[in-house]
């Protein structure tokens, strides 16, 4: 459908509805929360990068003589804690969660728009938190905070970095909570359940991790706060504690954690897959109940964190075989995307790139997590750059080629401005190219022993270090390229149509950008989803 | 759609709906989850201290048995027993908010702020005890003896205590959020503001009162009762 | 929801509640003094769950509420236990290997 009675101009949207710093602030629209967000992680996500830009910078040699050691890990801990607590987790739920869940569902906002916007300010004052405490000197325990040393012996703002990321947990609580119950309960007629945009069941599955996990990385938090402030000793061996069952506590969110930062980006990738293969998505109700079996398996292996920790065997067995299984679930994504590719017409524009690229370098990534989660071969690579290299083929193959890849695809939606498809194709490659130089020889320096967290290393390294920070070099351009091409877009991009794909979904038939409630009428939904083969993507719907 | 418009017209929608809501019971429907949900986080939140507890309880048994026999059992019943109370007349006052009972709205919020109150100070008297008896960890831990033999405790007695004021002491912080709301809620009521169509915030801050009972349900015989028996 | 049930419901379900609340703290101290054994904790334990469920069925109007809440609060409960018993079976199993002291 189409309703192009006014010019873009002239027309308002939620863009230019209201004007003025406290019509953003104040907003509760989840629209513009969602571009607060934006602007929010992409800032975390500077600071994170020049905290790897300098480590990568120490690594070019193998003697440690750029920053000493203590600073080193002051470094290495801010890229970590920034990354994750303030781009990662926070990241796709919030810009483009927020900004699809009501469209793709027919609705005018999620069910709690307050609530929204408290948990944008409580990430940001999370955020500025963890930051005062980066600027005033940081703190060297690794985003980790293992035991005794972050509670007894570092010296540094562990308690204030620590209430940063309390702070910003309520964040993460607050957002999974609202998308759980707009789900539940603010489906237009006519969505049922099975009738939902995969991109929903992905953000669903997320949200149950949200709340079931971040309150028990809140509690440990405090309990290390405390025993910083009262010395108190529930994780100090000098008074009877285990700091192992520090590691217990902290892993049991920080697992399924690294779920929050995947699913949501597996939930881009269905979407992205089938848009640009014009065809309905393969294996449906698989994908969704997969995204709902990785939440819940994601609960079950923290203890493959610990294997070396004095854990015991036969708790490291068993966590051994649940982390095999957990692999399943995503496995079943990877064939379903490919085959919802195969024999599908296929259209590579920047989007579809970065799908390509997130179903590759997360598959190789996932391997080598299976690799990981043998218990006798990850005694030998455990705290090497093997483990490095894993997590970041997930974090940055995986999810942030994600993010980008649907930060592409609904900008036109989100801007109502098209983006320049030439040299959004150029960054998706210098991207992927520096990617991969980056991380690769990390798997083949951890595997021949090079240890993680080390501002020095053993001479032979020195090669693969060098590549490691050229691709490490090639990489920040890429992600500066599309940072520039965005906002030239916002003033001087062509305008974008209601649907400039032809895809399927709610939030293509309003306009581009939407008016503040969306729909001015609610939708009626009749079709199944993805009804590429009929031919009906164009068609109105209520 | 034409008609949808002329229907929300002509029944003007109630002042407690919000706009983004079809209807006050779509409305319920989803403040009643939310607020389940945040119940379900608070309950992983307080369950990773009780993790602590059952780890560090059977790896120090006698040290916990002997400990938990130190903190003062009537006080610790009364407490029970004054919060039990307090849930019952916090269910009185959503009782009255569902029939539309101002004044007795207001009376039983006042009941159940002043029952907390008892409860709260009652707290305060246990934790001055145990700082005059030096059974506060840290650098003035004493190691206190045994009632029962009068030979000193197993140092990891001090572990107890670690987590005997951080369970109450988050559960007492709870309850005095929990007091902000009640008092939060008579302000309202005072204006009008819940009728039987809508009394959504007192039935969460039901929830939530009703929750923090719970958790002190669990937290006495644990804390108070487990060494009782070697009496 | 819960407002529904408590249109209909008298309070006389409350006071029958509160009284077998009473009744189960005077009778979990009294059993506290009691040489049970092992027993003392499991019947601790069954007490409390028992005065839970009361407040949370009773009071919290659990009963009368939909199943997606019931779902949610075992969830919670589920949940709970996943952190405590996996947590827990590693220290049991720790003297399993001879190799690790005690």
């Amino acid at each position: 459908m189409s309703t192009p009675t006014a010019t873009p101009s002239q027309r308002v949207d939620y863009l230019n509805a209201s004007y003025g710093v406290k019509s953003w602030l104040l907003t509760t629209d989840h629209k513009r929360i969602a571009i607060l967000y934006l602007i929010g992680i992409t800032f975390f996500f500077a600071i994170g990068g020049l905290a790897a830009a300098l480590i990568r910078l120490e690594l070019l040699t193998p003697a440690g003589d750029v920053f000493q050691a203590e600073m080193y890990n002051r470094i290495f801990t801010t890229h970590g804690v920034m990354m994750v607590f303030f781009f990662m987790i926070p990241g796709i739920p919030g810009v483009l969660g927020n900004f699809l869940i009501p469209l793709m569902i027919g609705a005018k906002d999620v069910a709690f728009p307050r609530l929204n916007l408290l948990s944008w300010y409580l990430f940001a004052i999370g955020g500025l938190t963890a930051l005062w405490a980066v600027v005033h000197g940081g703190v060297d325990t690794g985003w980790t905070f293992y035991t005794p040393y972050s509670t007894v012996y570092a010296n540094g703002w562990v308690v204030v970095t620590a209430v940063g990321i309390f702070i910003s947990g309520f964040s993460s609580i607050l957002t999974g909570l609202n998308f759980l119950v707009t789900l539940h309960t603010m489906r237009a007629p006519g969505m049922t359940w099975m009738r939902l945009p995969l991109f929903c069941w992905g953000m669903y599955a997320t949200g149950i991790i949200q709340i079931l996990g971040t309150p028990v990385i809140a509690i440990t938090l405090l309990l290390v706060a405390a025993e910083r402030i009262f010395h108190l000793g529930v994780f100090d061996p000098a008074q009877g504690g285990d700091p192992v069952l520090f590691q217990h506590l902290f892993w049991f969110y920080s697992h399924p954690a690294v779920y929050i930062m995947i699913l949501p980006a597996m939930a881009v990738i269905s979407e992205l897959v089938t848009a640009f293969s014009r065809k309905p998505i393969f294996g449906y109700k698989f994908i969704a109940a997969s995204s709902v079996a990785i939440a819940v398996l994601s609960f079950l292996v923290w203890g493959h964190h610990m294997f070396v920790s004095g854990q015991s065997v036969y708790a490291g067995l068993v966590f051994s075989i649940l982390s095999f299984m957990v692999a399943i679930p995503s496995a079943i994504k990877v064939f379903n995307w490919t085959a919802t590719l195969y024999k599908g017409s296929v259209s590579y524009q920047t989007p579809l790139l970065y799908a390509l690229g997130f179903i590759g370098l997360f598959t190789f990534g996932g391997l080598t997590g299976l690799m990981l989660a043998t218990l006798g071969l990850d005694v030998h690579v455990h705290d090497t750059y093997f483990i490095v290299a894993h997590f970041h083929y997930i974090m940055v193959g995986g999810t942030i080629m994600a993010y980008l890849g649907g930060l592409h695809y609904w900008w036109p939606k989100i801007s109502g401005k098209l983006y320049p498809e030439y040299w959004s194709r150029v960054s998706a490659w210098v991207i992927f190219i520096g990617f991969n130089l980056t991380f690769f020889p990390q798997f083949i320096v951890g595997y021949l022993g090079m240890p993680r967290r080390y501002h020095a290393y053993p001479e032979e390294f020195q090669v693969l270090n060098v590549m490691s920070t050229a691709g490490a070099s090639i990489l920040g351009i890429g992600y500066v390229i599309p940072l520039i091409y965005f906002v030239y877009s916002m003033r001087y991009g062509k305008d974008a149509a209601d649907n400039p794909w032809g895809a399927t979904g709610l939030e293509w038939q309003t306009p581009s950008p939407p008016p503040t409630e969306n729909f001015p009428d609610t939708p009626v939904v009749t079709g199944r989803p993805y009804d590429y083969l009929t031919g009906r993507e164009e068609e109105a719907v209520g | 759609m034409a008609d949808a418009h002329a229907h929300a017209a002509a029944h003007a929608a109630p002042p407690e709906l919000r706009h983004h809501f079809v209807d006050l019971p779509a409305q319920r429907e989803a403040s009643s989850l939310g607020m389940w949900l945040f119940l379900v986080t608070e309950v992983l939140f307080f369950g990773g201290m009780f993790t602590a507890y059952v780890v560090y309880r059977s790896t120090y048994r006698r040290a916990f048995e002997g400990a938990s026999n130190l903190l003062d059992i009537k006080l610790g019943a009364i407490n029970t027993g004054v919060l039990i109370m307090s849930s019952l007349t916090m269910a009185m006052a959503v009782w009255a908010a569902s029939v539309g009972k101002k004044k007795l709205i207001i009376l039983f919020l006042l009941a159940t702020i002043g029952l907390g109150s008892v409860f709260l100070g009652i707290k305060y008297v246990e934790y001055k005890q145990k700082f005059d008896h030096h059974e506060v960890p840290g650098p003035h831990f004493v190691v206190p003896h045994d009632e029962n033999t009068h030979e000193p405790l197993p140092r990891q007695a001090e572990m107890f205590f670690s987590l005997y004021f951080c369970m109450t002491g988050l559960h007492a912080l709870h309850m005095i959020i929990g007091v902000g709301l009640l008092t939060w809620l008579i302000v309202k009521a005072r204006a009008d503001a819940f009728s039987p169509r809508y009394y959504t915030p007192v039935d969460n801050v039901g929830l939530y009162w009703h929750f923090v009972d719970i958790v002190w349900i669990f937290l006495f015989p644990l804390l108070y009762l487990l060494g009782r028996h070697t009496l | 929801m819960s407002q529904n049930g408590s249109h209909s419901r008298a309070p006389k379900a409350y006071f029958l509640v509160f009284a077998a609340l009473m009744f189960f703290t005077a009778l979990t101290v009294w059993a506290a003094f009691q040489h049970l054994g092992v027993w003392n904790t499991p019947v601790a334990l069954a007490i409390a769950v028992t005065k839970a469920l009361l407040v949370a069925l009773i009071f919290m109007h659990l009963k009368s509420s939909p199943r997606l809440t019931i779902l949610v609060v075992a969830a919670s409960v589920l949940w709970l236990a996943f952190l405590i018993v996996i947590t827990v079976s590693d220290y049991v199993t720790r003297a399993w290997l001879p190799i690790y002291p005690r």
